[in-house]
């Protein structure tokens, strides 16, 4: 185990049982002025500035996107574009969606799982070296494993794994925030008196955690495995370095379409898009539970 | 003892292990020993092709000293690391006082500032790429328009680390806003309420209150900004598409540390050499962060 490079003692508050929180509204600290949401509109308009100039690009020929002044409004050759994507052998696009897919799946199930469990242990169970095992979670999310690149490739290999979709996935098959997210989710919104009734009535631990706690886990669950969907979707280093070339992630895919054709930047934006779209949307429809996500999952010394 | 005593006792002491470990096997298989095997890997001449080449004790540690391209990269690391982040923080607590005031759409603004996280770091460094583009990037024209010669944002030093430090922090900064914003929230109003009654300005409620009760998350924020940003990667490799994007432009002029691990490893096929760079980072990270704690905790209220 590393130092935890969070100092100890800033942490120890996390090791005390959460309050139970009480939803109520906020008492607001102040009255918003003009001039903020003047400050607010702006950045969104940066946020999304990037995305929307991703529209215009996947919409043209190439031939506006080279002319000056530069597009400012998305044009109407959307369809050729992404079809071009999809018909281009170099790229493997639709192969490559369906491998992200199922990496994206197989990382979130586990994680999801794997978590629930060990936060569940974490916030109900009493067992000895608790805390130090909490802690070695919270270390763990410090740890940069990325750097650990050059021996996780030999033992891909010497698993006889190197190049595979497994070799994508086998890292990611745990992560400590997702412990460390519903141990906290546990605590606060599962009361004790729920599982101690399930121990009068005899049910071993893994039934109370299966027939019980885990029903009742079901929102942290959702957010959850839309952050683990979305960071697994989003990797790149590691499938970028790993994956052999005819098993690409679309973001492997994406990186071979700018890096071979990045004079056709239209077919490089279209598929850009397509590989942005779907995560995007997926934000639209949940995005306040990932908000809540983010900001219940901020580590609160 | 009968067997069903047994098992009774057995689910309540072993049973919490049994639900924890399944998270630090396989965090110990492919997390922790690969860091650490990197240590041993790097004392050895290790290859892609021949395995392991033989014990060179610290051969390749006296290498990467007179190593200037290793040198270069760390210079580059380093300097798109203090522009990205020192900017990013800073914006964030401002966004996250904004976002702490009583909004209408609350939910829509707060979305609105965390889309660019929810876009891959490959599309985000594919999409500034071409933003940044000399002859037909947007960002050229749009500094045109005042007067600003176009300028080759990723053949010198100094715009392609401001071009990179850019995608980093678009993608960053509302999500660590949001972060911010938590602990915002989580501060007693009574602090603000009896400050207020004693006349403190609201200056004077931000250094006093705000920033040390911060101080905790300030803390870990500034930590994962350096843990992700010594590893930098994604975007500086996009940000040179091509056949040596590896090299980080044709001068290295942003070729990081991370980068050159690479390099190492896949091109050069030299395990051991780049397991080296790998492992000087950690040590550098670790360094870092104890650093940045040491600052961070120097914060204190002034009374």
């Amino acid at each position: 185990m590393t130092t935890p490079l969070i100092p100890v003692d800033r942490i120890l508050p996390v090791l005390d049982e959460p309050e139970p929180v009480r939803r109520r509204r906020r008492r607001a600290l102040g009255k918003a002025s003009p001039l903020t949401y003047l400050v607010l509109t702006f950045v969104i308009l940066a946020s999304v500035a990037p995305l929307y100039y991703m529209v215009v690009m996947a919409s043209r020929p190439n031939s506006d996107i080279t002319s000056t002044p530069p597009p400012l409004t998305p044009g109407d050759q959307l369809g050729e574009n992404a079809t071009r994507v999809f018909a281009n052998p170099d790229v493997m696009f639709a192969q490559s969606l369906l491998n992200s897919l199922m990496v994206s799946l197989v990382a979130t199930i586990t994680v999801v799982t794997l978590s629930s469990l060990a936060g569940f242990a974490f916030a109900k169970l009493r067992f000895r070296g608790k805390n130090v095992f909490l802690l070695a979670v919270i270390g763990t999310m410090m740890v940069p494993v990325q750097l650990g690149l050059v021996p996780l490739y030999m033992l891909m290999g010497w698993l006889g794994l190197a190049g595979s979709l497994w070799s994508a996935v086998l890292p990611f098959l745990v992560t400590g925030f997702g412990v460390f997210f519903m141990r906290q989710y546990v605590s606060q919104a599962i009361p004790d008196e729920l599982i101690e009734a399930a121990r009068v009535d005899g049910a071993s631990t893994l039934r109370i955690f299966a027939q019980v706690v885990f029903p009742a886990m079901r929102p942290a669950v959702a957010v959850l495995g839309l952050l683990t969907f979305m960071e697994r979707w989003n990797d790149f280093m590691w499938p970028y370095l790993t994956l052999s070339p005819e098993n690409p992630t679309v973001q492997v895919a994406l990186s071979r379409l700018s890096g071979g054709y990045y004079t056709d930047q239209a077919l490089v934006m279209a598929g850009t898009l397509l590989a942005t779209v779907p995560l995007v949307l997926v934000f639209i429809l949940f995005g306040r539970r990932i908000v809540g996500g983010i900001m219940e999952g901020g580590l609160k010394g | 003892m009968h067997l069903r005593d047994r098992l009774a006792r057995f689910d309540i002491n072993g049973a919490p292990y049994v639900f924890i470990a399944p998270f630090f096997v396989l965090f110990g298989i492919f997390g922790l020993f690969p860091l650490g095997y990197t240590l041993w890997v790097s004392l050895h001449d290790w290859s892609l092709l021949g395995g392991n080449e033989g014990w060179v004790g610290f051969a390749n540690y006296t290498e990467l000293v007179g190593d200037e391209y290793f040198w270069n990269s760390l210079l580059n690391t380093f300097a798109i690391f203090v522009i990205a982040t020192v900017p990013q923080i800073l914006a964030a607590l401002a966004l996250a006082q904004v976002l702490n005031t009583s909004l209408r759409a609350l939910t829509f603004w707060r979305i609105g500032v965390i889309i660019p996280t929810a876009t891959s770091i490959a599309a985000v460094g594919i999409i500034f790429t071409m933003m940044f583009s000399r002859d037909f990037g947007i960002i050229n024209w749009l500094i045109g328009l005042v007067g600003v010669e176009p300028i080759a944002w990723n053949q010198e030093r100094l715009p392609s680390w401001l071009a990179i430090a850019t995608m980093v922090d678009w993608r960053w900064t509302g999500y660590n806003a949001l972060i911010l914003l938590a602990a915002l929230q989580a501060v007693p109003k009574e602090l603000y309420e009896s400050a207020r009654l004693d006349g403190a300005s609201a200056l004077r409620q931000f250094r006093s209150i705000t920033i040390p009760m911060l101080r905790p998350t300030l803390m870990f924020v500034v930590t994962v900004a350096t843990i992700g940003g010594i590893q930098l990667f994604t975007e500086p490799l996009l940000f040179n598409p091509g056949a040596n994007a590896i090299t980080g432009g044709d001068t290295r002029q942003f070729q990081t540390s991370a980068m050159y691990v690479v390099e190492q490893a896949f091109t050069g096929q030299r395990f051991g050499y780049a397991a080296t760079v790998a492992w000087i980072l950690f040590a550098i990270i670790v360094v870092v962060s104890l650093v940045n704690s040491l600052l961070v905790r120097r914060i204190r209220s002034v009374d």
